[in-house]
């Protein structure tokens, strides 16, 4: 492991004098909470929160060859992605395990892809090792760009005042290039919460104002800074995926619940023939949600026991905010996987009855 | 950060109330805040006993678990009910609302193996 200082988001004295705990992630100093994850969770499902996630790494990949090039590099279909449309997809390994998941954003002349920052340096070096010797041009834009996200059931309304072009009717996983206060942004209807929301990308030489100008926008909602923590437990009551934790280089995305974003008939690309030859094989298992029926809070880890057998493990867990009880995602054995069945979560060598769910875990209101 | 001197510590951030051969205990200021929001303890029951730097409960955060270690030997005499329902109440009161056993004192000289509230504070200085 190399031994640099975390390099800081142009956030990062804001967080200090709000209080922040800090902790390198990714290898930056991040937010990992502020007042507490419970409070931000519940200000994020009640009102709107808003978090600095310029960790998150940016690719801007242009060029006569590029849409052919990244739709044999990315697993969902390309060629179907509209200018001012977002399309979540992922990379893939000849093998079918996951490189890394994304969001892919088309602008009129070239795509920006947004990966998560604890793969970066692997993704850039993924893109460089297939990308054709003429006519894809990739430049690594992370940063240049602080990336805003603001979230919760009242963040359209807060931002719609302040933001130019009218916002209110631009549909989920669409973006428009814009302003917000004055700042020239990308705003995008995405977000890693299930709630309503936006991120917003922009210069970093305008970090502090645009932060500062959304603080004051939010006012009136009582808008709180959101950390990493509650972000966690956010998206994993929304059975979004992390990668690290649920997702990686040994999964495929079909057992990941990603078949929804995996084109196979869309022609060639990169893992195809392992997925499809898994998905002919039939699965073996699948990344489902389950709930703890006693106090218990499943952790990455854990294993899930059926009849005294080992049926799965647990990959993401927490105690849910919202649920206040324990929740989490783990990779089922085939049989085992339905809504419904009762198995036995092992807690540092207790047994706690645990059972599949319907996912999301939470339904925003 | 909150380190009251007529209390004594442990290194696993522990701490202790003596009074007579009987300890009351919980976890420290620090302990709560850097494991952010408990939401539930397991603890012994009365007339269990526990041993000194053994783990005798465990403590759930959201993010993360932690065990729970006896500062001294003896027998639980006492357990605060209230942290099944409002586990809260550590992060929020953990000298006082927050206590988790009284424990009889096995061996009254294992309290001299605590930490003041100055070697205490000097060891989270120390990180």
């Amino acid at each position: 492991m190399e031994m640099t200082e975390p390099k800081k988001t142009a956030l990062y004295d804001i967080h200090k004098a709000l209080g922040a705990k800090l902790v390198t992630f990714a290898g930056y100093w991040m937010p990992v909470q502020y007042q507490g994850i419970i409070a931000e969770h519940r200000r994020v499902r009640s009102t709107v929160g808003i978090f600095d996630v310029s960790h998150m790494g940016e690719f801007a990949l242009r060029g006569p060859d590029v849409e052919r090039f990244l739709n044999k590099i990315t697993i969902n279909n390309v060629a179907q992605l509209e200018v001012g449309q977002v399309q979540y997809s992922a990379m893939c390994y000849p093998e079918g395990g996951i490189v890394d998941d994304l969001l892919l954003y088309r602008f009129e002349d070239h795509y920006v892809m947004v990966v998560n920052a604890s793969n970066l340096e692997k993704d850039r070096n993924w893109i460089i090792e297939h990308v054709p010797e003429q006519g894809v041009d990739l430049d690594d834009i992370s940063d240049d760009i602080t990336l805003l996200a603001v979230q919760g059931p009242k963040a359209l309304e807060m931002l719609q005042p302040i933001t130019d072009p009218d916002i209110a009717e631009l549909p989920y996983y669409r973006f428009v290039e814009g302003d917000v206060a004055g700042t020239p942004a990308v705003i995008s209807r995405t977000g890693y919460t299930g709630e309503l929301g936006c991120e917003i990308y922009a210069a970093k030489s305008h970090s502090r104002e645009l932060w500062n100008d959304l603080i004051e926008a939010g006012e009136k909602f009582d808008i709180q800074p959101i950390g990493l923590g509650a972000r966690d437990t956010l998206r994993l009551e929304m059975k979004f995926c992390l990668y690290g934790n649920d997702i990686d280089q040994t999964t495929n995305p079909l057992e990941a619940g990603l078949g929804w974003i995996t084109k196979l008939k869309k022609g060639d690309f990169i893992g195809r023939d392992a997925i499809q030859a898994a998905k002919n094989r039939g699965l073996k298992r699948k990344l489902v949600g389950f709930e703890v029926l006693e106090k218990a809070v499943p952790r990455h880890g854990y294993f899930l026991y059926k009849d005294g057998i080992k049926v799965g493990e647990v990959t993401s867990g927490t105690h849910s905010p919202s649920l206040n009880r324990g929740i989490g995602l783990a990779y089922i054995n085939k049989n085992h996987w339905d809504v419904g069945t009762e198995m036995e979560l092992n807690v540092r060598g207790r047994r706690y009855p645990a059972r599949v769910v319907e996912t999301p875990f939470y339904k925003s209101k | 950060m909150n380190i009251p001197s007529n209390l004594l510590y442990t290194k696993e951030h522990e701490w202790a109330a003596v009074a007579g051969d009987v300890v009351t205990i919980g976890i420290t200021d620090y302990a709560q805040g850097e494991l952010g929001d408990i939401v539930f303890v397991e603890l012994p029951q009365v007339g269990d006993s526990v041993v000194k730097g053994d783990s005798f409960g465990t403590i759930e955060a959201v993010k993360a678990v932690s065990d729970l270690y006896a500062p001294v030997s003896g027998e639980v005499t006492e357990v605060n009910d209230d942290l099944a329902d409002t586990p809260e109440i550590i992060n929020q009161s953990p000298y006082d609302e927050g206590w988790m056993l009284k424990i009889k004192l096995s061996d009254p000289s294992q309290k001299d193996d605590m930490l003041s509230a100055d070697g205490y504070k000097k060891l989270i200085a120390e990180g």
